[in-house]
C-alpha cells in the first residue's frame, strides 16, 4: 500500500508499465500518462459519457475508475478503432451521416456503439436509442448518430444474427 | 487530480478486507463499482483517507438459488450480470425489471448490487426493491457476521445500519411466490436519470381478492418508503377502479416528500399516487394478458 503504485495494462494492443498515483483516474492516466488524448473528459463525474472506453470487453466510464483498478486489464480507446488510414466502419458511418459536428462527444459515442454492436449486432432503432442514452451530445443532435450506428451495424457486428 | 489524496488497499480476501476496515475505522471507505463513490470523490464531497477496494476479493459476485427457493446475490455482483441473467425474470421478475432502470449500461457494467444497496440513495431502485422483497443483508466484520432486514438497514438519507468496520457480502431474497402480481415504474427527467418518484410493488391474489401486498416508493423521502395503509386497503379487495382510486389517494396522503430542484413535494405526492395506481393496473393487466395501459 502506498499513494503510488506500479500499473501494468494493455491499451489498444500495446503493453504499458507505469508508476501512477493511486488517486489518478483511468481517464487522466490515458490522457496525461499515455498521451492518448482521444478519450475526452466532459463532466468528470459519470454523467456525460465522453470518457467511455472498453475495458475487458465492456464499455465503462474511465472517469469513474482509478487507473490502478485497471491493473492487468485490456483496454480499447478511440485511438484503437482505425486501422492505419482505414477508418473503422463506425467512424466511416459517422462521417457519412454527419454524426459529429464539434466532435467532443464522439469518442464516447464510438466506444459505446462499438461495445453495444458486439453484443447486439442487429439492433432496432429503440435499442440504439437506449444504448446511447448515457452519452450526451450538445451540438450535432442524436438523429444522425442513431443513423450512423444503424448503418455501421452490419459491418461491426458481423453477420451472425444471434 | 480530482480526488483528494488517499491510501489505497486492494485486499484479495474478505478476511483481509474486514481487517483493514477494522484498522481504519471511520477513515476507511469501501470502493466497489465506484459509480457513486468516484463522483463524490472527484467533486470532493467525499474525502476518505483510506480506500479499501473490494474488486479483487474473490467469490463475492455469485448469484445462487437458496435452499428455500429464494436467491442469494453476492454484493459484488455487477448490475449488468443480473441484467444478463436469463433465469432471473422467472426467479424474481420484480428485481429483473428493476435492474435495467439503473443508470445506463456503461454504469451497470461496473456498478454492483451491494454498492447501490448500501450507498442508499433514496432515489435508487434497488434499495426500494429490497424493502419490497423483504431482503436480508449479510454484514461481515472482523467480529463475524450479522444479518439485517432491509427495513432495518435504511435509517435515513444515505444512512444505513452498516457500521464503518462492516462490509455487505450478500443479499438474500425470499422465494418469489407463484402467480404474484408485480410492477416497477418511475418518473425521471431523462432515461437513466435518478427517479423523481418511483414505485416497486407486488400483490398476491386469491382469485380476485388481494391476500397480501407490498408497496414501496423511492425518491419521496430519505429512504425507501413503504405505504402500509395502502397495503392494508388492498387486502381482501379486488384490484378494481374503486380500490385503485383509494390506493392512489392514500399514497398521496401518506407521502411526506421534500421539495428540491428536481420536483416539489406536492408534485411528488401527486405522482406517487398516480404511479402506484398505474403500476397496480399494469401488474393486474399483465397477469390477465392485457397491455396494461391506463
Amino acid at each position: 500500500m502506498s499513494t503510488k503504485s506500479i500499473l501494468n495494462l494493455t491499451v489498444n494492443g500495446k503493453a504499458y508499465e507505469k508508476l501512477v498515483e493511486v488517486r489518478m483516474t483511468l481517464a487522466d492516466f490515458l490522457r496525461n500518462e499515455l498521451d492518448l488524448t482521444g478519450t475526452h473528459l466532459g463532466c468528470e463525474h459519470g454523467v456525460c459519457g465522453a470518457c467511455t472506453v472498453i475495458m475487458n470487453g465492456e464499455a465503462v466510464r474511465s472517469c469513474l475508475l482509478l487507473a490502478v483498478q485497471a491493473e492487468g486489464a485490456t483496454l480499447e480507446t478511440v485511438e484503437g478503432l482505425a486501422d492505419g488510414d482505414q477508418l473503422h466502419p463506425l467512424q466511416a458511418a459517422f462521417q457519412d451521416r454527419h454524426a459529429l459536428q464539434c466532435g467532443f462527444c464522439t469518442p464516447g459515442f464510438l466506444m459505446t456503439a462499438s461495445a453495444f454492436l458486439k453484443e447486439n449486432p442487429s439492433p432496432n432503432d429503440a435499442e440504439i436509442r437506449e444504448a446511447i442514452s448515457g452519452n450526451i451530445c450538445r451540438c450535432t443532435g442524436y438523429q444522425p448518430i442513431i443513423e450512423a450506428i444503424a448503418q455501421a451495424a452490419p459491418e461491426v457486428g458481423g453477420t451472425d444474427k444471434d | 487530480m480530482k480526488p483528494a489524496p488517499f491510501s489505497y488497499y486492494c485486499p484479495e480476501s474478505l478476511d483481509e478486507a474486514v481487517r483493514l476496515l477494522d484498522e481504519h475505522g471511520d477513515d476507511g471507505k469501501i470502493l466497489a463499482g465506484g459509480q457513486s463513490l468516484m463522483p463524490l470523490m472527484s467533486l470532493r464531497l467525499a474525502r476518505p483517507a483510506v480506500i479499501v477496494d473490494l474488486n479483487r476479493v474473490p467469490g463475492m459476485d455469485r448469484v445462487a438459488a437458496s435452499g428455500d427457493g429464494g436467491l442469494s446475490i453476492g454484493a459484488l455482483t455487477r448490475q449488468r450480470a443480473l441484467e444478463r441473467d436469463a433465469g432471473l425474470p422467472a426467479r424474481n421478475p420484480l428485481l429483473a425489471a428493476a435492474v435495467p432502470l439503473i443508470g445506463h449500461f456503461q454504469i451497470r457494467n461496473r456498478g454492483t448490487v451491494g454498492g447501490s444497496l448500501v450507498h442508499a440513495d433514496p432515489a435508487a431502485e434497488l434499495p426500494a426493491v429490497s424493502v419490497a422483497l423483504g431482503a436480508e443483508f449479510v454484514l461481515a466484520s472482523a467480529a463475524g457476521e450479522r444479518v439485517v432486514s432491509a427495513e432495518d438497514l435504511y435509517l435515513g438519507y444515505m444512512a444505513t445500519a452498516v457500521e464503518a468496520n462492516e462490509v455487505l457480502t450478500e443479499v438474500r431474497l425470499p422465494a418469489w411466490k407463484a402467480g404474484r402480481l408485480w410492477a416497477i415504474d418511475e418518473v425521471s427527467r431523462r432515461k437513466g436519470d435518478f427517479a423523481m418518484v418511483g414505485v416497486a410493488l407486488w400483490a398476491d391474489m386469491n382469485g380476485d381478492a388481494c391476500e397480501d401486498a407490498r408497496i414501496t416508493l423511492f425518491g419521496v423521502g430519505g429512504r425507501p418508503v413503504r405505504v402500509e395503509k395502502a397495503e392494508q386497503r388492498l387486502k381482501g379487495a379486488a384490484l378494481d377502479d374503486a380500490t385503485l382510486k383509494d390506493v392512489e389517494r392514500i399514497v398521496f396522503e401518506e407521502l411526506e416528500p421534500d421539495s428540491d430542484i428536481h420536483a416539489s413535494a406536492l408534485y411528488r405526492k401527486e405522482v406517487g399516487g398516480v404511479l402506484t395506481r398505474r403500476a397496480l393496473r399494469a401488474a393486474s393487466a399483465r397477469a390477465n394478458g392485457e397491455d396494461g395501459a391506463s
